[in-house]
Formats: structure tokens, sequence, C-alpha cells
């Protein structure tokens, strides 16, 4: 019962100072003798309702991109790192390969292996080469984005205790089904709370696209953007965001809290 | 005790000292302006260059993108630090259209050349609220009753015009007619009237790539992306002449029935300046300066066969 009281003590505690966080930053921000204009440049109602309809429109473009990508980047980041992972001197090429990979196209910015893929590419002008803009923003992001999945994956393997795959291996799993049946399933369990933490950056990332003319949301933004003089189009794309991201950001806390969990509850 | 009080004594003549000096520094100051006759009463009296607000006190700050092109601006960039690269322009040699209408309207107002500072400005930051670090911006800006919202306008020193410009081996090198366009992929750079030229003009069954910059218009026209570029008409004819390797200009297109586009200078919004640089540049509109300016820079490379 005094749990219970100190914790309701506690909610209303944490209720009280947010409000008052909250108070002293809207009236610090609306006291400053240029809000009227900044609210007026960025949060202007009239613009916001004409805009979103158009934005929503273009923000198709996103979420297909996102969903293919997001398609082929999951098994090819998990090769990627299968491939690293190799210990077998005949395959070096192979982890040699996978790692110049990850390094390269991590270190790489997005935004300019789009210009160079997107424009570049296409100006070679090869029979058979597609110049669609579509196509290579989402060849860009696979490739960066698989990369970084790549990372993800082998952090979970290699967080499998050795002494897993030494078990397997004693009851005479071959070294494939050792890894197929025995290190995979925990590892790919332990990853999914970074896999949909790298997700949410890709989803952003598709914005990308955008530099090759095509008009996706924040791009349609733009164009209201800078038609009109006003920023409002670009906190509609923000809205749209935050609308699909956030729930993602919640999913990924239930996830790491629900692992946490039974891991603890292995230990106990 | 009696060394203190002389300390005071001394601090007091000097500071008085300071005063007297202070005040015939401004009388003489006053007196210097007055007597000095002033460039600017070709304008308006109201607009004497002395009584202008001024980002920094007796220099007119202008502003422009980076890169500058030709024909806007040219004279190339020997010497700069900000305007630097192939293709690019020092706005400060004052040539080109917009780099001698932005001097002879600085002149109106009575500025010297050497009282002019020139910074670079993107577009987006041209219009962000509250304060510019500008006194006059331009970079082919139409003037629009939207963006009058957010900023003022001078008026318009330039009468724009859309042209449609491409490569060879295009499927629109050969066109002739609104009705050739239709079926084709163009592109333009955001934030022109050239896009919105092309939904209310051309309506093409394809959408409009709409890039960042210019060049990126032109990367994309080289790489097969789009198949034409709207641009205002000089722009097009740089790009055929200077930046595309076997451009072709389409032709110019009609006008949507709208007002004439105009180019304006971008001022602060609630600008003192901005009538005192209408005045400006409506006299140099009126006395034939442009006019000229336009036959010197730009010359027939204002219009091309407008399409029907």
């Amino acid at each position: 019962m005094t749990a219970a009281r100190s914790a309701r003590k506690g909610t209303l505690v944490a209720v009280i100072s947010t409000l008052i966080v909250a108070t002293l930053l809207a009236i610090s921000i609306g006291s400053s003798p240029s809000w009227p204009l900044v609210q007026k440049a960025f949060f202007d109602g009239t613009y916001f309702s004409t805009s979103l309809p158009n934005v929503i429109g273009a923000f198709a473009i996103n979420i297909q991109l996102f969903v293919l990508a997001e398609i082929l980047i999951l098994p090819i980041g998990l090769l990627i790192a299968l491939a690293r992972s190799i210990t077998s001197p005949a395959l070096a090429p192979l982890r040699i390969f996978a790692t110049i990979y990850t390094d390269f196209f991590r270190g790489v910015p997005s935004i300019l292996l789009i210009y160079v893929l997107g424009f570049g590419v296409p100006a070679l002008r090869l029979p058979g080469v597609p110049s669609e803009p579509f196509f290579w923003a989402l060849v860009t992001l696979v490739l960066i984005y698989s990369a970084y999945v790549s990372e993800v994956y082998r952090a979970g393997i290699e967080s499998i205790h050795p002494s897993q795959e030494r078990a397997a291996r004693a009851l005479g799993l071959t070294r494939f089904q050792a890894l197929r049946y025995v290190v995979l399933p925990q590892a790919l369990r332990r990853v999914v709370p970074p896999l949909l933490n790298d997700f949410i950056g890709l989803q952003k990332d598709t914005a990308l696209v955008s530099i090759l003319g095509v008009v996706e949301a924040f791009k349609q933004a733009q164009i209201l953007k800078s038609a009109n003089f006003n920023f409002t189009p670009l906190m509609v794309t923000a809205v749209i965001f935050l609308v699909i991201t956030i729930p993602m950001t919640r999913l990924v806390d239930r996830l790491a809290a629900k692992d946490r969990a039974a891991q603890q509850g292995g230990t106990r | 005790m009696s060394t203190t009080r002389s300390r005071i004594a001394i601090g007091q003549t000097t500071r008085m000292a300071v005063v007297v000096m202070a005040m015939a520094m401004f009388f003489a100051a006053c007196g210097g302006s007055a007597a000095s006759p002033s460039a600017s009463a070709s304008v308006d009296a109201s607009c004497a260059k002395d009584t202008l607000a001024l980002k920094t006190a007796g220099k007119l700050t202008l502003s422009t993108d980076n890169p500058a092109y030709s024909p806007w601006f040219q004279g190339g960039n020997e010497g700069a630090t900000v305007w630097v690269g192939d293709y690019n322009n020092d706005p400060v040699k004052g040539q080109g259209y917009e780099g001698a209408v932005a001097y002879a309207v600085a002149a109106k107002l009575g500025f010297t050349a050497d009282e002019i500072v020139w910074i670079h400005t993107t577009f987006d930051n041209s219009y962000t609220p509250g304060a510019k670090s500008f006194d006059l911006y331009l970079a082919q800006v139409s003037i629009k009753a939207e963006r009058a919202e957010a900023v003022d306008f001078s008026s318009g020193y330039y009468d724009a015009a859309q042209g449609v410009v491409t490569i060879e081996g295009s499927p629109i090198a050969g066109a002739t007619s609104i009705a050739d366009l239709k079926t084709a992929k163009l592109g333009a750079m955001i934030g022109t009237t050239s896009l919105a030229a092309i939904n209310s003009v051309i309506k093409p069954d394809t959408e409009v790539a709409v890039f960042n910059t210019n060049d990126e218009a032109l990367a994309a026209l080289n790489g097969n992306l789009i198949d034409g570029i709207v641009t205002d008409v000089p722009t097009a004819f740089y790009m055929r002449d200077a930046q595309l390797t076997g451009g072709i200009i389409v032709g110019q297109l009609p006008s949507d029935g709208g007002a004439q586009e105009q180019f304006g200078f971008v001022l602060e919004k609630g600008s003192a300046l901005t009538a005192c640089v209408s005045a400006a540049v409506d006299a140099l509109k009126a006395d034939g300066t442009f006019a000229a300016l336009l036959t010197e820079w730009i010359a027939d490379k204002a219009s091309a066969p407008v399409l029907k």
C-alpha cells in the first residue's frame, strides 16, 4: 500500500514538473518579440491545411521506397554478416570483400552516393541500365543500410556465447547446422530492437530520392515552401514522418523491455 | 586623500574634453553631410543616402546566391574568395545584367562602388523570418503576392519569360509546339516559376522532375533522367552555350495569361528601404538605363521563338 502511494506520488510529481517546464518554455518562446513572425513563417494554419493533402499524396513514394528497401536489406545484410563471420581460410576473399563493403558503405555519406549513382551511372548511357531515379535511390539505400544492418547482425551473432556453438557441435550438428539452428535463432531475437532503430533511420532517408528530382513528401513540401516563401509545409512533412516513426519507436522500446524481462527470467 | 581627489579632478577634465570633442565631431559631421551635394537627390528627398536605414552604416549590403551565373552576373571571379570555381562570377565586378542593375540602383541611391558590400545568401535564406543580413537581395526572384507576405519586393527590374532547353537526341529535340512537349519528362529548379509555368502552360502527362539547383537539372538532362529543362530564357541560352554539349533551345513558352512575371529585389518585410529602392528602379526603367543594360548583357538572348 505504501508502495502504491509512493508510485502515485511519483506520477503526480512527474506531471507537475513536466507542466512547469512546458509552461516556462511556452512563455519564454511566446514572449520573444519575433515569435509572431516565426509563427507565421513556420506554423501557419492555412498553409498547413492546404499543403497537407499534397504532402500526404507524395508520401506514397516514401512508403514504397521504404518497404522495397527493407525487404531487400534484411537478407542482404544477413548474408554480409555471415560472410564476415567466416573463419575458414579458403573463404578469406569473401570475408575481406564483406569487410571492405561495410567499411566503405557505412563511411560514405548517402547523399554523395545518390549523386554518383543517380546522375553519374545513367549518364554513361549503357544499354539496359535503367535511368529511373526511384531505382537508383533504392540501390543507394540498400547498399548503405545493408552495411549498417550487417553490423547489427554480426554484433548479435558474436553476442551468443561460443559454448552454444560448441555444445551444438558436440551433439553432432555440422557447423552450418549449429549456425542455422542454434546461433542465429538466438542472435536474431536479440537484434530486433537495433534493427528497428536502423529502419527508422531508413524511413527518414527515403527523402534522399528528392535529389534526383522525384517529388516525394519532403520535396513536395519544399516546392510549396519556396512558392509561397512560407516554411509551414515542412512542418507538415515532419508531422507525417512522426506519425509513422513514433509508433515504431514505442514498439522498439516494448520489444527491448520484453527481451530484457525474458533474459532476466531465464537467469532467475 | 589629496591624490585621490586630484585623480578625480583629472578624470572629470578628461571626460569633459571627450564630451566637447564628441560634440565638435558631431556638428562637423552634420555640417559635412549638409554641405556635400547628395547624389541621391535625384530619387527622393526622403531617400537621402544618410537617412537610409542600412545594415551597416554608410555601406549598402547587397546579396545574391552562389554560384552567380551568366548572363545575370559576369566578368569571372579573379581574386574572389566566395564566388569561386568555373562558371562562377564575382558580383563585385558589377557585370552581367543583375550585377549592372545592382550597381546602377546603388548609384541612384548615392552609393559609390567602394560603399557596396556583397554577401552570399542562399535562395532559401533570403526569405527566412526575422532580421536579414542584407539590405538588398537579387537572384532572379520572381515577384508574387504570396511571397510578399514574407518579404518586401522592389518594383520589377526584369520582365521574365520561360524557355525550354534540351540536348541532341532527346525526344523533344525537334519539338515545335506545346503539344509536342505534352509527353515529355520535363525538369525545373525548385522555387522557380518555371515549375508553375510547366504545369499551367504545358500540362505534361508525366510528373515534373524538380531539382534543388539548375546544375542538378543539367546532370539529369545529361543522364537521360529528363527530356528537357524549363528555365528563364537567358538562363536557357546560357545552358545551351556554356553548360551543355549539343544543347538546343526548343523555344519560349507563351504567357499563361496572368500578369507579366517580373524579377525584383528582395528586402526585409517592412523595410524602410523598399520605397527608395523601388523609386530608384522605376527611375532607371523610365530613363532607359535598364533597356541599355539589357542590350549590353542579354541582347539577343532574351527571347526565343514562342511555342504555340
